[in-house]
């Protein structure tokens, strides 16, 4: 047990060391001068403006706004994305003629419609949601498929061997064997809609999160602006970080 | 003797039921776009008509200085592929190949690779300027991290008995990169550049939207500013082709299949 914590604890404090270090290295660079402090910002500095940032640019309720967005995108994304799933795997021939057209969707850069979605929708949340529901799509249909055609077929036979019906089979059966998988997809589509986001708020100056970075780099508030986008990383590391925890306790097989 | 019947094999059909829907599907929705085009209901040129689209298309192929903003774009992007992508395969060798650095700082890669990676753009601009440079940044900083993923994931992947076989005939570290590593991993480096690829271009492009004056991302924000809707549609369906395409290929090259994830 001790020897296994040991094992832990070296990676993480090496990890952790060398970030440190780093920071107190950019830090000294920059003192003596070999660092411009107009275009890098002392490290202390950014520390220092986490507090202003909080306090002055009202960042809960800015969090609240891209919270809010990625809510209303994840709920388009489970409406519209787990039920096109069910409906491309309940029809065989849609299926197999519309399936590459998805996948070829989720390779295409559709976060660049944005200018397309501002005519259509104006420079409002409704463009920045929708950015975020277009992004994720593919992946949860694409995964709903996969998780509902994963269902092992014993679990099938024996809800027909209880005379289920195929509403029943559905409900009792497919769904949730399919479950883990379609939220490894929900998974990926929250975080690509979340990155189309935050981007989105940022390119349009709309929003939450995002138009904060924007802001603050218009002022040229060098310290400020480091600390936003040092804040956004640790909001979607720690949003990572929760939803990976949460697909691993979903499927302890893998 | 008996007589038999000579056997003719069932007329095949002209197109398979799925060709059939397909064509139904693109159908449906070419008649929904013209009947919306013209129907007046959202605001003119939103939905302009597939004739003007088409129209516009046409002139986009046609006009030199679209080419010259396609190889500005595609410089940017290769120069951001070439220095993202040796970077993220040494760093990716590097983490793979050692356990105890692994464990140490790809935990900060998995984590770092998905945050949005255009919040960055008002630090790049400060480091490289206005012009190309602050691009190139852009998709560098996009294409690291699924190279170096997956350039880690793929050295942990690889037989233990061809590493084995490299060292006992002495290779150099050079060499078991080049003659060991490489080859044995080319299906994880090859999706890895495929999916850094995707993220390299939509990084590059972004950054040309938000400030720039040459690129398919400013030819696409200008024709926003100037509200030219067909010029748009025809950028879109050009760069969709191109990004899928190129991606297509990309996979196709590693033997993997392009496209589904």
């Amino acid at each position: 047990m001790i020897a296994r914590t040991q094992r832990n604890l070296i990676p993480f404090a090496l990890g952790l060391g060398t970030l440190i270090a780093a920071i107190a290295f950019m830090e000294l660079l920059i003192r003596v001068g070999l660092v411009n402090r107009f275009i890098v910002p002392m490290p202390s500095q950014i520390a220092g403006a986490f507090e202003r940032v909080i306090v002055e640019e009202d960042i809960p309720h800015r969090f609240l706004v891209t919270a809010r967005e990625a809510l209303w995108a994840t709920t388009l994304l489970a409406v519209f994305g787990i039920g096109i799933g069910i409906l491309l795997y309940r029809v065989k021939l849609l299926r197999d003629a519309t399936e590459t057209w998805v996948a070829a969707m989720a390779s295409a850069p559709t976060v660049l419609m944005y200018p397309l979605f501002l005519v259509i929708f104006g420079r409002s949340e409704k463009t920045i949601i929708m950015m975020g529901f277009v992004a994720g799509l593919p992946a949860v249909i694409l995964k709903t498929i996969e998780g509902l055609a994963g269902t092992r077929r014993v679990l099938v036979d024996v809800g027909r061997s209880l005379k289920l019906s195929e509403v029943q089979l559905f409900w009792k059966i497919y769904f949730p064997a399919a479950m883990p998988t379609i939220f490894v997809g929900m998974r990926l589509g929250m975080i690509f809609a979340l990155i189309n986001i935050v981007g989105v708020e940022f390119l349009i100056n709309f929003g939450g999160l995002g138009q904060l970075i924007n802001d603050l780099a218009e002022r040229y508030d060098l310290p400020g602006t480091y600390a936003a986008i040092c804040f956004v990383i640790l909001v979607s590391v720690l949003f990572f970080f929760l939803t990976d925890r949460l697909e691993k306790w979903l499927r302890p097989a893998d | 003797m008996a007589e038999t019947g000579r056997l003719t094999a069932p007329a095949a059909p002209l197109a398979s039921p799925v060709t059939l829907v397909r064509v139904a599907i693109i159908a449906g929705v070419l008649v929904t776009w013209e009947a919306v085009a013209a129907s007046g209901l959202l605001f003119r040129d939103v939905v302009p008509s597939l004739l003007v689209i088409a129209r516009a298309l046409t002139e986009l192929l046609m006009d030199k200085s679209y080419y010259w903003h396609l190889g500005v774009t595609a410089s940017e992007i290769g120069i951001a592929m070439l220095i993202g992508g040796l970077a993220g395969l040494a760093v990716g060798i590097l983490l793979g190949s050692n356990r105890l650095l692994g464990r140490a700082y790809e935990a900060y890669l998995y984590y770092l690779g998905p945050t949005p990676k255009i919040i960055f753009f008002p630090v790049m601009i400060m480091w490289f300027g206005v012009g190309p440079g602050s691009k190139v940044a852009m998709g560098t900083i996009s294409c690291f991290f699924p190279v170096a993923l997956s350039a880690a994931a793929g050295m942990r992947q690889i037989n233990p008995i061809l590493i084995s076989v490299g060292r006992s005939f002495r290779a150099s570290t050079w060499q078991m990169v080049t003659k060991i590593y490489l080859p044995a991993m080319r299906h994880p480096i090859i999706n890895g550049v495929r999916l850094g690829l995707g993220v390299a271009i939509i990084g590059t492009l972004l950054a040309e939207t938000k400030l720039s004056n040459r690129g398919i991302g400013f030819l696409i924000i200008n024709a926003y500013s100037t509200f030219n809707m067909p010029r748009m549609y025809a950028l879109l369906i050009v760069l969709f082709v191109l990004s899928i395409g190129v991606n297509a290929l990309v996979g196709k090259l590693g033997g993997v299949d392009s496209i589904k994830r």
